[in-house]
């Protein structure tokens, strides 16, 4: 009789599967149960963004940096145009950087409404899902009123924006604030008192702060640790200097920082009121003018076409720093852009945050640093030598058993 | 339109989504037609997680290299009567990415398209508007049968 001999098996899983939100491919060797091996193809969504700008004018670069991302539609063309601005010395009018402050509250709170709705529906929570899309649906309505679309907002231009704010517009925006303000109580209820939130995210997924500072966390993640960065503070641009604006930390309202996901949502909690106050602020403020420094664009490329240097754009994206470096030869295109999106920073300190925590709470973990999807989707735990690999659905699975039993 | 559509009612239409390299623009919007403002799941609408249980197929994105294969494939597993539906410009024609080395092209050069959904990106009603367009030609391919 021959001998049996144990062999492991390949199991490739993507990059197209119902996991998945964004391609991603990932191979494994399995043995019964266990994970001995992982492989991961990343790429799936390379569309030469930057290849193609090397094509193209500045303006037309706008149009491509605004579908880098569908849910930052504003801050990357903003951050390219910020960057051009600095080697053309374009000047940008008061009004304008009034406006630019607007455009850039509203994204950050759509993004952090969208933001608590998928943490709501990593611990199994639905129906505040639907609850916090409900609320994001009328600031899209707001955006819409604003710029003329839900998502891609095309209002960016080099030397100011597109469109402008006018009296007539206020009593609009103010209705939603208010409208926003009246929610904003009832999601810090559920968000901050409610029980099973509590006892979901207090402890859970630490991130101290010499970590934050040792691996770069950026954005609301470093925030929640007690860094006190922020770009619209530390490097002031658009017309923040002139308006009331400090760090969100979590000591603000608890007069502690644990750096644990229940800070997190805190810190995202009083950032969307510090943008409400932010627009407010701007409406009160804002001087008359015009809202560009160059309305023709014919003008506007002739002078680009003669400059030749390179510059950064430094911008405090919803989720993070986001930095754009541009290079331009004194030739009709772009010679070289370099993007940096905020959640290269925030994937290190997830290995921190996951270390001695329950397979249970790597969903809602890994969800508050508002990671790009593509990264959300898998996580790898390495335990005496061996890869575990799980999916995004049996860790949901998981994450809603935890919740159950704790109603128990 | 509303004759075919109450006719329609007859069954309820389950949709498959792929993403085929898109930028998370459209992506977001469908979740919107999901959300309670459009609530399509009123319908009888709702996603699925396998193309093997799936009536429709939305398609997101300009399709890059690496993914031509697996999106027919998907294709391929679908059970007949099944429509496609292209859903934001980049997968109609490209946008701007039309140039990019890594782009195989226009979704319909790849998989044949039954509905096409143009915007960058389309807003929820749009989207559910090729939806029930699909739903009409499945109607008619079952009629056929």
């Amino acid at each position: 009789m021959s001998q049996t001999i144990k062999t492991t098996f390949q199991l490739p899983i993507g990059p197209i599967h119902p996991a998945l939100k964004e391609p991603v491919a990932f191979e494994f060797e399995i043995d019964g149960e266990q994970i001995i091996d992982v492989n991961v193809t990343l790429g799936h969504v390379h569309r030469a963004i930057e290849w193609a700008a090397r094509k193209r004018n500045p303006i037309q670069v706008l149009y491509l940096a605004e579908r880098i991302c569908g849910i930052c539609s504003y801050c990357h063309p903003m951050a390219f145009a910020l960057a051009v601005e600095r080697i053309a010395d374009v000047e940008v009018p008061e009004h304008a950087q009034f406006l630019r402050v607007i455009h850039a509250e509203i994204e950050r709170m759509c993004s952090h409404i969208l933001w608590a709705g998928v943490a709501a529906h990593e611990i199994g929570f639905d129906s505040v899902l639907f609850l916090t899309w409900e609320i994001r649906e009328k600031l899209l309505d707001l955006t819409e009123y604003l710029v003329g679309n839900r998502v891609t907002k095309a209002i960016t231009m080099i030397g100011g924006v597109r469109r402008d704010i006018t009296p007539e517009m206020y009593p609009k925006i103010k209705e939603t604030l208010q409208y926003l303000k009246d929610s904003f109580e009832k999601l810090r209820r559920v968000y901050l008192e409610d029980k099973t939130f509590k006892m979901r995210t207090k402890g859970c997924g630490i991130l101290t702060k010499e970590e934050a500072l040792k691996l770069v966390a950026a954005g609301p993640t470093t925030r929640a640790s007690g860094v006190k960065k922020d770009v619209r503070v530390d490097q002031s641009y658009f017309a923040y200097c002139d308006l009331d604006i400090d760090y969100m930390t979590p000591d603000i309202l608890t007069g502690e920082v644990n750096g644990d996901v229940y800070d997190r949502i805190i810190v995202r909690l009083l950032e969307v009121k510090q943008s409400i106050s932010l627009i407010e602020q701007c409406l009160e403020q804002m001087p008359p003018g015009p809202i560009v420094s160059e309305p023709k664009i014919a003008k506007l490329l002739a002078k680009l076409k003669k400059v030749d240097g390179e510059g950064i754009g430094r911008m405090e994206a919803p989720r993070g720093e986001v930095f754009h470096y541009v290079k331009l030869n004194a030739n009709e295109y772009i010679y070289a852009w370099k993007v940096r999106a905020p959640t290269y920073n925030n994937i290190m300190p997830w290995i921190p945050m996951l270390k001695n925590q329950q397979i249970a709470d790597i969903p809602i973990v890994a969800a508050s640093t508002d990671p790009c999807m593509s990264c959300t989707n898998r996580i790898i735990m390495i335990e005496d030598k061996k890869t575990f690999i799980l999916g995004k659905e049996e860790l949901h699975q998981r994450s809603i058993q935890k919740t159950r039993r704790l109603h128990l | 339109m509303t004759k075919s559509l109450s006719k329609s009612f007859k069954k309820a239409l389950w949709v498959y989504h792929c993403n085929s390299g898109s930028c998370n623009g459209c992506d977001i919007e469908i979740i919107a037609a999901l959300c309670p403002r459009y609530d399509v799941e009123r319908f009888g609408i709702k996603l699925v997680g396998t193309p093997r249980h799936a009536d429709v197929l939305l398609v997101t994105g300009p399709v890059t290299r690496q993914l031509v294969d697996k999106v027919k494939r998907v294709y391929e597993q679908m059970p007949d009567p099944k429509a496609v539906i292209c859903v934001g410009n980049c997968g109609n024609t490209g946008d701007v990415f039309y140039e990019s080395y890594n782009l195989v092209g226009p979704i319909d050069q790849i998989i044949p398209v039954d509905v096409y959904v143009i915007g960058c990106p389309p807003r929820p009603e749009n989207i559910i508007n090729g939806v029930i367009k699909a739903w009409m030609k499945l109607e008619t391919l079952e009629a056929k049968k």
